[in-house]
């Protein structure tokens, strides 16, 4: 059996509309490995929607091909729908049934008889923290408990491989990171996920590899740290104990690197740029030491990589949220 | 309301590891359910919705007794020179007046669900794919019952005494049935096409009033302009009308009966793959 869970090459949708044809999806590769978590990544209006409802059989390719656990989307669509969990912005439970009664559907329509549908969805709705809103309707609910029932509708079946579109957009910090707790767990347990997102912290901690989209392709592509990598260094962050003196640690800090510290909009705080060269990280180490020598007190000292928000800006040349409206 | 839920969820716990993995392992995939137990589920659904919003329900029973004693009263003297001979007339096709009516429903609540998501994630599972939308079908059959029973209930009352007898009587229900539900998809295809719930509210009633109200479910159409008259002639409403009154009067010959069979057969036939195909390939 193939190592990849997901795989589309050259996959292109285009819409028409009273503004012309709008080529949503722009010749987009994917290969997942079994097992991981992809991410794909890019603001509203990019494609990650229309690329995941083509992979996941509810919109036909108007060009390339995608296979799912090397079932093709297009020909092979029903073993597709039979190995595939689908939760997003567009897949969603009914509103006016309990999230039992949703559940049990669900479950009766994957072939679970009476019972032991009752008893798969309990058990599910109980484990999502649901047990005790099971009996009430699903409007009723808040937003981090219906991203959660509508996750639980697409594991009645245990599916193989799970599609998340925007799993956490809207969702409070603590109803985010339940969503990502439950993730972790399946992902651990062997399942495949592809999730898309607009949050680039999202992708950071979930995706072991990550797809940059952007109009529609693929601009980007890697690991967190090679997307950082490509970008530069890092930077190094500190803050001066006393902010008259944050110009003289300025100069002190570009000697020691050899490239410019530039002031941060908090007065005391002053960042700057590791250069792309092999004795940056020498010279890195030099800084505190200088700073040290000049008597100017640094209460806080880091180096980071960069965030994702500036692979981000480097790749676009804007940043991640001032993408066109979807 | 919204409130009052976003406490509660604070109070209930995250997920265990344990108990997700426990809840989510799953040790032998049950086989494929058939097409008709599918199909059954999609109808349960369509009942649990009945169930949970009874309001629904409202349309179904209070625009029967509303129409059946606004047109009983209003024009019973006039056209037929009594109320009571009016109804004996009217009363059948009120019945088939309020079942249409009430096919709209089912584009409207097929709008609903595409734009509230909960379509895409039915079109996602591995089943029959007619299933939502025949037992969407079947379930609505329940409101036109509930309808049915509503108009001739009220019938009754008002002195409405059907020689046909209580078969007559269910026969006419029946074959009412089935020409709504063949008529049905003439608004699923609506829901499919048309961009909100309201949208498809609209455009069915524009289809609705020349099929009811140019039939003769009101007059009898020999006064009406040769023009209207071919029309009313063909409209298969016209023939489903007749041949309730038929059954209803214990008269009933095949002629209409087989039309509105017909004329189901044919909807069906022509329609139902449109809609599939447009399922299909919805984007």
């Amino acid at each position: 059996m193939s190592e990849l869970a997901v795989e589309a090459e050259g996959l292109v949708k285009h819409f028409t509309s009273r503004g012309g044809v709008t080529r949503a999806v722009d010749g987009i590769d994917l290969a997942v490995r079994r097992g991981t978590v992809y991410g794909v990544l890019g603001p509203n209006g990019a494609g990650k929607t229309t690329a995941v409802r083509m992979l996941a059989t509810l919109l036909r390719p108007d060009a390339g091909t995608a296979r799912v656990l090397g079932h093709d989307v297009v020909d092979d669509a029903d073993a597709v729908r039979a190995c595939v969990g689908l939760t997003g912005q567009y897949a969603s439970v009914d509103e006016d049934l309990t999230g039992l009664e949703n559940l049990v559907m669900l479950a009766r329509l994957y072939g679970f008889s009476g019972p032991a549908a009752r008893r798969r969805s309990t058990g599910l709705l109980g484990a999502f923290g649901l047990g005790d809103a099971g009996a009430r309707q699903v409007k009723t609910y808040s937003g981090g408990m219906r991203r959660r029932i509508d996750l639980a509708a697409s594991l009645v079946m245990s599916p193989e491989v799970l599609f998340l579109d925007e799993p956490t957009t809207g969702l409070d910090p603590r109803s985010r990171n339940q969503v990502w707790d439950i993730v972790r767990v399946l992902v651990r347990d062997g399942a495949t996920v592809l999730l898309t997102t607009q949050y680039l912290e999202e992708a950071d901690q979930l995706a072991d590899r990550i797809a940059v989209v952007d109009h529609g392709k693929v601009i980007a592509e890697g690991t967190a740290s090679d997307l950082k990598r490509s970008v530069g260094q890092g930077t190094v962050q500190l803050r001066v104990a006393d902010a008259a003196r944050r110009g003289e640690a300025a100069d002190v800090v570009s000697g020691a690197l050899a490239a410019p510290a530039t002031a941060a909009a908090d007065p005391f705080g002053l960042s700057a740029r590791v250069p792309d060269d092999p004795g940056a990280a020498d010279r890195v180490a030099r800084i505190l030491p200088a700073l040290a020598e000049a008597g100017i007190a640094v209460p806080e000292f880091s180096v980071g990589q960069p965030s994702l928000d500036e692979v981000f800006l480097t790749l676009t040349g804007r940043p991640a949220d001032e993408g066109e409206a979807a | 309301m919204p409130d009052t839920t976003a406490a509660e969820s604070e109070s209930l716990a995250p997920p265990s590891e344990s108990a997700l993995r426990e809840a989510i392992a799953l040790d032998a995939r049950p086989a494929r359910p058939s097409p008709v137990s599918t199909t059954l589920t999609f109808a349960h659904r369509a009942l649990l919705k009945i169930k949970h919003v009874p309001e629904q329900l409202f349309d179904v029973t209070v625009t029967p007794i509303i129409f059946t004693l606004m047109f009983t009263y209003l024009f019973g003297g006039a056209i037929a020179g009594s109320t009571a001979e009016y109804l004996q007339y009217l009363l059948p096709g009120i019945l088939v007046q309020t079942v249409l009516f009430t096919t709209v429903y089912t584009g409207y609540t097929m709008n609903t669900d595409i734009t509230k998501g909960v379509f895409d994630r039915f079109r996602s599972l591995p089943i029959w794919r007619p299933a939502p939308i025949v037992g969407a079908l079947l379930g609505d059959t329940v409101r036109y019952t509930i309808a049915s029973v509503v108009t001739v209930a009220l019938g009754l009352v008002l002195g409405f005494r059907p020689d046909g007898g209580v078969l007559g009587v269910v026969l006419a229900v029946v074959l009412l049935l089935v020409f709504a539900f063949a008529l049905s998809w003439i608004f699923t295809i609506l829901g499919l096409v048309l961009r909100s719930p309201n949208a498809v509210m609209g455009v069915s009633m524009l289809v609705l009033m020349p099929l009811t109200f140019a039939s003769n479910i009101f007059v009898d159409p020999a006064t009406m302009p040769g023009v209207l008259q071919g029309w009313v002639d063909v409209n298969p409403v016209s023939h489903l009308t007749t041949a309730a009154r038929e059954l209803m009067a214990g008269t009933a010959g095949p002629g209409d009966v087989a039309w509105a069979l017909m004329a189901s057969v044919v909807l069906t036939a022509v329609l139902a793959p449109i809609t599939m195909r447009l399922y299909r390939d919805r984007t």
